[in-house]
């Protein structure tokens, strides 16, 4: 009798294993047809615990965004605290507006209306940005401005096509242009050449003329830039991370405890 | 162990408040002479984690309330400030949004055991009505809630449901209007969800945990086995098969809390986002009224229903389709309700029930979990179809139970719990 139970029940468990099996298929090919985006990403992992590139993608931000892209929700006292800068020093190089102190938050003193003027739109705040598009897309974003002369401010992006602002990192990058030619990475829409193990395209993006950094070095620069708007969007998750192991310790000493008390409790039932 | 039945006459303090309060009487009633079936596995956990969730919902809940503003000009900003300047804030507004999460995975896994264990069974209809009850509140306060933090999802995804609303025929416009209280969703409709989110209804689903508890406390827990364990009592009058809730449950749920909290505070700590599912991405962006995300879709609790309304895509007696697919939608909630009178079989458990209700069962889980899996998806014509087929086999599970239950062949009943 129970051994004819068992079966049933086995059959009625691989019934749903076997349904539930089919289901994710699904989903798995369903989420590949529908992340066909334009532009292959790059990946980039954010790496909260090295300051040092931290510091340099905040000196990159207030020098190169903050004139547009506010950060109204980071406060320069919360970075300076979580980034292992010095109050002082942070006033005194990365505080370029005089009408903000320490405890404010890393606002833009251009005023909205201008900016509409002046862009058609007004540059977004970024404090979110990185949680809204992820690190791969603001990386490969920031590498990915071209000349091209239809567009108003001559540049365009190929992850943002139409993009409405300049590339105001030019004089590092230098100039980029789209050219035909071969490329290792995939290229949106490229075929790839069976012979050779490379995609023939002519949106491959070069640079032209050299900009005051290499291109290793620029690429570093973006990466610490990245890597500070992956701290701005979430400015706890040190914390919640340093935070996790004892919890979670803590949590498996209790249940631990409890099974204990659980088997001593039931040794007489049964 | 002693008797925990073991009437002691109390003494002192306890003696005065007994005298004024049944609070002993009450104890003894609910948990120390509450005698619970000793074959309790596994699914029989999540009635006491939903109430854990609840707890947790009600107590992060006030104290969010504590720093949000509840106004369309500064609810996004006020979830920042929280986020960021609220001491540990952000971690009171993980635990609130992956109590969300956590609440339906709870619950759905608990109407499941029910499901599965014929626990709506006579005597017990009203446990089940009151529990699905509580789950109808459950979708409102949820759905309401989504619209506080503000962002781009919060605001079209409440678009799209008070929009259903436009589907009834004559009164629809009019309904849906006075809903959002105004010609859009604006900050009135931000305001009166909060009123609903943080009052009216906790108060209902509270009143309801009540109900759904003093229910079953009347009637007695079912088991596994779906067998009587009141039909057979020792001497004293107490149920062979029966232990008593305290202090047997208690701290078999205490294991129960422990590996909850486990999973609970990793995915607070580490993946507070959900994979996308917990925390949309779309809602790290503020409202905006004049810019449509490319792809909304519901939190995934809600996604099976929402299959179903894409599902139905063609008019009838001259009828928007639209119209019909809210019916369905609604009609694949009401179905619940009626469970109790749909199931005809002469076992309540799906242990000795016949192979048609186990192939059943196996249909509706399948169907179920593939509307919830297409609902976050964008429609093709491929899935379209699916979903059809998919709420087709949800619906022919209730439907047909009448019959199946009926007259397929069930096992032998055994006369006391099995143990496992």
């Amino acid at each position: 009798m129970s051994a004819l139970m068992g079966g049933s029940r086995e059959w009625l468990k691989r019934g749903l294993a076997a349904g539930l099996l089919a289901v994710v298929s699904l989903m798995g090919s369903g989420m590949v047809s529908a992340a066909s985006s334009a532009v292959p990403l790059e990946t980039m992992e954010p790496d909260l615990h090295d300051q040092p590139s931290l510091q340099r993608g905040m000196q990159l931000y207030t020098n190169y965004c903050l004139g547009c892209h506010s950060l109204q929700y980071q406060r320069y006292s919360r970075a300076a605290e979580d980034l292992g800068m010095p109050e002082d020093l942070v006033e005194q190089y990365l505080i370029l507006s005089p009408a903000l102190k320490i405890n404010d938050t890393m606002r833009t003193g251009m005023q909205k209306d201008d900016a509409a003027g002046w862009f058609g739109t007004p540059p977004p705040d970024l404090s979110l940005e990185a949680r809204l598009r992820g690190t791969d897309w603001i990386y490969t974003y920031l590498k990915s401005f071209y000349r091209d002369a239809s567009r108003p401010w001559g540049v365009n992006n190929a992850v943002f096509p139409q993009v409405g602002m300049p590339h105001v990192l030019e004089s590092l990058q230098g100039v980029q242009e789209k050219v035909c030619g071969q490329s290792d990475l995939a290229v949106a829409g490229a075929e790839i050449d069976p012979d050779t193990g490379r995609y023939a395209s002519c949106d491959i993006l070069e640079i032209t003329q050299p900009g005051s950094m290499t291109a290793g070095e620029f690429d570093q620069a973006m990466w610490d830039l990245t890597n500070f708007l992956a701290y701005v969007g979430e400015p706890s998750r040190l914390k919640a991370e340093s935070m996790a192991p004892k919890v979670l310790i803590f949590i498996l000493i209790f249940t631990l405890l409890a099974y204990l008390l659980k088997k001593e409790y039931w040794r007489d039932i049964h | 162990m002693g008797n925990p039945n073991r009437a002691k006459a109390p003494r002192g303090i306890m003696r005065w408040i007994d005298d004024r309060l049944p609070a002993t009487q009450f104890l003894q009633d609910h948990l120390t002479g509450y005698y619970a079936p000793k074959n309790f596995n596994f699914f029989y956990f999540f009635g006491s984690l939903a109430l854990l969730v609840l707890v947790n919902q009600i107590l992060t809940g006030i104290w969010l309330t504590m720093s949000y503003t509840p106004s369309a000009e500064e609810a996004f900003a006020s979830i920042e400030y929280i986020m960021r300047d609220v001491e540990y804030g952000w971690l009171i507004r993980y635990m609130h949004s992956t109590g969300a999460s956590a609440f339906f995975v709870v619950i759905y896994l608990h109407m499941f055991r029910g499901l599965l264990y014929g626990s709506y069974r006579a005597p017990r209809e009203l446990v089940w009505i009151f529990g699905m009850c509580i789950y109808l509140a459950l979708m409102a306060e949820a759905f309401m809630g989504y619209l506080l933090p503000w962002g781009q999802m919060s605001y079209w995804g409440a678009q799209v449901i008070i929009s259903l609303f436009t589907a009834i025929p004559v009164i629809g416009a009019d309904l849906a209007q006075m809903i959002r209280g105004d010609y859009l969703i604006s900050g009135i409709t931000l305001n009166r969800f909060f009123a609903l989110h943080v009052i009216a209804l906790p108060l209902v689903i509270v009143g309801l945990v009540v109900l759904h508890l003093v229910a079953l406390h009347e009637v007695g827990s079912n088991n596994p086995d779906g067998i009587e364990i009141k039909d057979r009592k020792d001497e004293a009058g107490q149920p062979l098969d029966g232990i008593p809730f305290h202090p047997y449950y208690t701290v078999k749920d205490l294991v129960g809390v422990g590996v909850f909290l486990f999973v609970f505070c990793a995915v607070i700590f580490y993946f507070p986002e959900g994979g996308g599912y917990f925390l949309e991405t779309p809602n790290f962006e503020p409202a905006n009224s004049l810019k449509t995300p490319e792809h909304i879709a519901p939190v995934w609790y809600f996604t099976p229903f929402y299959a179903m309304l894409r599902a139905v895509n063609y008019p009838l007696f001259g009828v928007d389709a639209k119209f019909w697919g809210v019916v369905v939608m609604g009609l694949a909630i009401a179905i619940l309700f009626v469970l109790p009178w749909l199931d005809r079989s002469a076992v309540r458990s799906i242990r000795y029930k016949g192979w048609l209700s186990r192939i059943a069962i196996v249909i509706f889980v399948v169907s179920f979990v593939t509307l919830g899996v297409l609902g976050v998806m964008p429609p093709t014509q491929e899935r379209t179809i699916i979903a059809q087929l998919a709420t087709v086999a949800y619906f022919a599970f209730f439907i047909l139970m009448p019959l199946y239950t009926r007259f397929e062949t069930t096992r032998a009943v055994p006369d006391r719990v099995t143990g496992r």
